[in-house]
């Protein structure tokens, strides 16, 4: 088994597990890199076929080729889509800087989809080296009725007994791509030919390393025009990958806020 | 290169975790090491000397990976994080785990993944409370290389004479517990000494710096070599195949193989495994490491939980077993409780029979004791209310190693020595090898003709006074009415003869109903419909009676809220459970697991009982009967 493999191997046995003990699963799809890669995990973990639904949370304010490859792909891999809408700005918290407003607004959308549908299990594409407070995250985190994360209150997970059983009317988020990184999502994506929204690639000079919503994602300067070249040039930059949203750099702690609210 | 270091691990990152202390000066280690280095992201270090600022402090490395603002504004650390830096052409991936008592869980966590550990001690304090307890506990929990990094030797004016008393002490604890440290590295974390560089204040020092230490350290590697142990971890249903899928902890599987499943203690053949998609070839060998999915030649119920191996070299079958356990609850551990032992995928509830001993991490003596509190350390006998399949944690972690549970918490984690048990495998199942089927020259279709219906079983469950057998024996009226060969098997009543041996213990209930599905399906293949009357809490169970009756078994939901029950009480059933002389009653004191999607649910709590009965009528006429195009 190579690197690849290895990581492959982890995230099945994790999306296997999350199905055999948690009745009620979804999956966020948000349509971006890491989250298309989790759809190819679990086509592979139960062998063609998605068995929960895909659930895209949606802000309403995507880049339109996000939403031509929702239609796209939803059909092709022959997914249970769901879309959640979400609510105005004027719902979240107004002490939040303003790009971490915007994005509140994505923690309200999917506290109304985990009340609507009373998901007991939601797996979400988030790693360990994107960003600090990511990186104390569990593979299996539980969270209360109002989806928050209690960091000071994680429970011990080893030798791959995880807490599987969501806390009274919470749910648990599962991670099965906490130990990948950037540069293996992309090897991954190019050993799999996993297709990708093409706002990944440098157009004019600049390219979108990480996809939110349009009025809180800058491009970052870039010539990389395809996988290949995107691997090339993570192996030679020394920038965060979530440089280009705006949220995580408005105050110390806006992104562990939002977190600890129930954002991904 | 080491010769470990083959295609298979070369370009594997290691997982090391740094240990130690608190204060010790573990995250000012990270700071530096990755300044020095070179593996700061750009900004980094600029952001971190921002935070001291704002909080009107001396610059700290903390900052670094203490991300939570409890942890910057508190200066500790509380969970352990992942962070990844390149060196030479290798990745290494630090996991930092806290120092702080009240947060070993994390730093368990922490070491889980890890090949190796790097044990962090303060040259002036010398080993304290948590350096012992986080050596031993990286020992039990098989992390088995380590290097020890002796921090702060600025403090003690770089003396050698300070750093070889403290050097033998630690070399003496650990040889003690069986380890050899790789290293043990006199540093200065603040001024950067033997970190990455040598410098210039400890001349006499010659063995390796922290960096090369981590380059003596191995990844860990799939045990491809030992006895195959595939747990399963779930079974698909897809079209007319069972897949079972699970990952192979060690060994190697292949299309072909004879496998034993434990403790079931059944045979199969591997068939095949299953390709996820069209495209890819199907492959004819696997090993450790890998994920499988497989279908098996033979037609056997297996369920997650199940451990598979080759017949030869199979794990040991046992009820009992002796154990190292970390405790970690605030409850703490103590003879006479029962906990849920959870090992991969199996759960099986287990008392504590006996506390052998606590020790003493610091100076490793066992004295008796009377419970484990919270980080403590012991040795336990256990006893699992059913058979376990695993093995001893020396020969196979993996297979070797298991929590205990109880509510919805991890309480404690514990590794299994096997030594002087007996192998247990064997039991009442499956003996019936050289047995041969003779087929009936009266054919089931035969049958059918002469009744004037087809043969099947309706499979009644529920809570105790949901209204079963009044339901079961008003429908085997009005069906013999009818014209219709039907029977009812009803538990009570097969308890006075044939279940008369059983009580109701986990064990014993599976046997209850093993028996009333055989009973039913045999009476099914006399032609007969047959109505049967039986709690049946677990869903396993009914799975498996759908399995051995076959096409005729309808799963039949008689359904009432515990509140109907308890009031209806029609045996005093309740009232008696209430007040502890029945232990283990369904709904009150044990688990009844509703059928997620019977056939049929009657609901009996608004409905009248003729009302409830119709409803049974015409659905027996449309699955059973043969006029109007009913179906067998």
């Amino acid at each position: 088994m190579d690197r690849l493999d290895q990581l492959e191997s982890r995230s099945v046995y994790i999306l296997r597990e999350a199905c055999a003990c948690i009745d009620n699963l979804a999956m966020l799809w948000s349509l971006g890199k890491d989250s298309n890669t989790m759809i190819r995990l679990a086509q592979k973990a139960f062998f063609g076929r998605v068995p929960f639904p895909a659930l895209h949370v949606d802000t309403g304010r995507k880049f339109p080729e996000m939403y031509a490859f929702r239609k796209r792909y939803a059909e092709e891999w022959g997914l249970n889509l769901l879309v959640q809408d979400c609510p105005d700005i004027e719902e979240t918290d107004a002490a939040l800087p303003p790009a971490a407003r915007s994005a509140a607004r994505k923690s309200l959308g999917l506290k109304a989809a985990l009340a609507k549908h009373e998901f007991r299990g939601l797996v979400v594409g988030i790693r360990r080296d994107e960003e600090a407070t990511r990186a104390k995250e569990r593979v299996f985190s539980p969270r209360g009725g109002d989806g928050e994360w209690q960091p000071r209150e994680q429970p011990p997970e080893f030798w791959d007994q995880f807490a599987v059983e969501p806390p009274p009317g919470g749910h648990i988020r599962i991670h099965p791509l906490l130990h990948w990184t950037e540069r293996d999502i992309w090897a991954y994506i190019q050993r799999e030919e996993i297709p990708v929204v093409d706002l990944y690639f440098a157009k004019d000079g600049q390219r979108y390393r990480s996809l939110g919503d349009q009025d809180i994602t800058r491009p970052v300067a870039s010539h990389a025009r395809n996988v290949a070249e995107i691997l090339e040039e993570l192996a030679a930059t020394q920038v965060g990958e979530r440089a280009g949203r705006l949220m995580d750099h408005e105050a110390e702690d806006s992104f562990e806020r939002l977190r600890v609210d129930g954002y991904m | 290169m080491t010769d470990s270091t083959t295609s298979s691990t070369a370009n594997a990152p290691l997982h090391f975790v740094l240990t130690g202390h608190v204060d010790h000066g573990k995250s000012s280690l990270i700071g530096r090491l990755f300044h020095d280095a070179g593996a700061l992201q750009e900004g980094k270090f600029a952001a971190m000397q921002e935070m001291c600022r704002r909080r009107g402090v001396e610059f700290q490395w903390a900052f670094l990976m203490d991300a939570l603002q409890a942890e910057r504004d508190q200066g500790v650390t509380i969970d352990s994080s992942w962070i990844r830096f390149r060196h030479s052409e290798r990745e290494f991936i630090l996991i930092d785990a806290p120092g702080h008592e009240l947060f070993i869980r994390n730093m368990i966590t922490g070491a889980d993944l890890a090949d190796a550990a790097l044990l962090v001690v303060d040259a002036q304090e010398g080993l304290r409370e948590q350096s012992f307890r986080h050596g031993f506990l990286l020992h039990l929990m098989g992390v088995r290389q380590l290097g020890v990094v002796v921090n702060k030797m600025d403090l003690v004016g770089y003396k050698q004479e300070v750093f070889a008393v403290l050097e033998a002490q630690i070399r003496e604890y650990l040889a003690r517990l069986g380890v050899e440290p790789l290293a043990v590295v006199p540093i200065s974390a603040r001024n950067g000494d033997m970190i990455v560089a040598p410098g210039e204040n400890m001349p006499w020092y010659e063995g390796a710096t922290v960096l090369e230490t981590l380059h003596g350290f191995r990844a860990r590697e799939a045990a491809a070599d030992l006895p195959l142990r595939l747990p399963i971890q779930d079974v698909y249903r897809h079209g007319p195949k069972r897949i079972l899928v699970g990952r192979i902890e060690s060994g190697q599987a292949r299309v072909g193989d004879r496998l034993l499943f434990s403790p079931s203690n059944q045979a199969a053949t591997l068939a095949a495994f299953q390709r996820w998609s069209e495209s890819v070839a199907a492959a004819a060998v696997a090993s450790a490491g890998e994920c499988v999915g497989f279908t098996l030649a033979e037609k056997i119920f297996i369920e997650r939980g199940e451990l598979a191996s080759h017949e030869e070299r199979a794990p040991m079958e046992t009820d009992v077993l002796r154990a190292r356990i970390f405790w970690l609850s605030q409850e703490p551990l103590r003879p006479g409780e029962s906990y849920e032992m959870r090992l991969l995928g199996a759960r099986v509830l287990a008392e504590v029979e006996s506390l052998e001993w606590r020790v003493d991490t610091a100076t490793l003596a066992r004295s008796p004791a009377e419970e484990l509190a919270t980080n403590e350390v012991g040795e336990a006998i256990l006893r699992p209310r059913r058979m376990l399949a695993l093995d001893d944690f020396e020969d196979n972690p993996p297979t070797g190693r298991f929590v205990l549970a109880r509510g919805k918490r991890i309480c404690g984690g514990g590794t299994a020595s096997l030594q002087g048990y007996a192998d247990r495998r064997g039991g009442p199942i499956r003996h019936s090898s050289h047995i041969t089927r003779t087929p009936h020259p009266v054919e089931v279709a035969e049958r059918s003709r002469r009744n004037g219906h087809a043969p099947g079983v309706l499979w009644f469950t529920g809570l105790s006074g949901a209204g079963k057998s009044t339901l079961a024996f008003a429908l085997e009226r009005r069906l013999y009415d009818r014209g219709f060969q039907v029977f009812v098997l009803d538990g009570d009543n097969l308890r006075h003869r044939l279940n008369a041996d059983l009580r109701f213990s986990p064990e014993d209930r599976v046997e209850n109903i093993r028996r009333a599905y055989e009973v039913a399906g045999l009476f099914s293949r006399a032609g007969m419909l047959v109505i049967t009357a039986f709690i049946s809490p677990y869903a396993s169970d009914r799975e498996r009676a759908r399995e051995a009756i076959g096409a005729g078994f309808r799963e039949i939901y008689i359904h009432a809220d515990l509140e109907t029950c308890a009031a209806r009480d029609p045996k005093n059933l309740y009232k008696k459970a209430k007040a502890g002389e029945i232990v283990e009653f369904t709904g009150v004191s044990a688990p009844y697991e509703a059928p997620k999607q019977p056939d049929l649910r009657i609901d009996t709590a608004e409905r009248e009982i003729e009302e409830c009965i119709a409803t049974l009528l015409a659905y027996v006429e449309a699955e059973f009967g043969l006029q109007e195009g009913g179906a067998p």
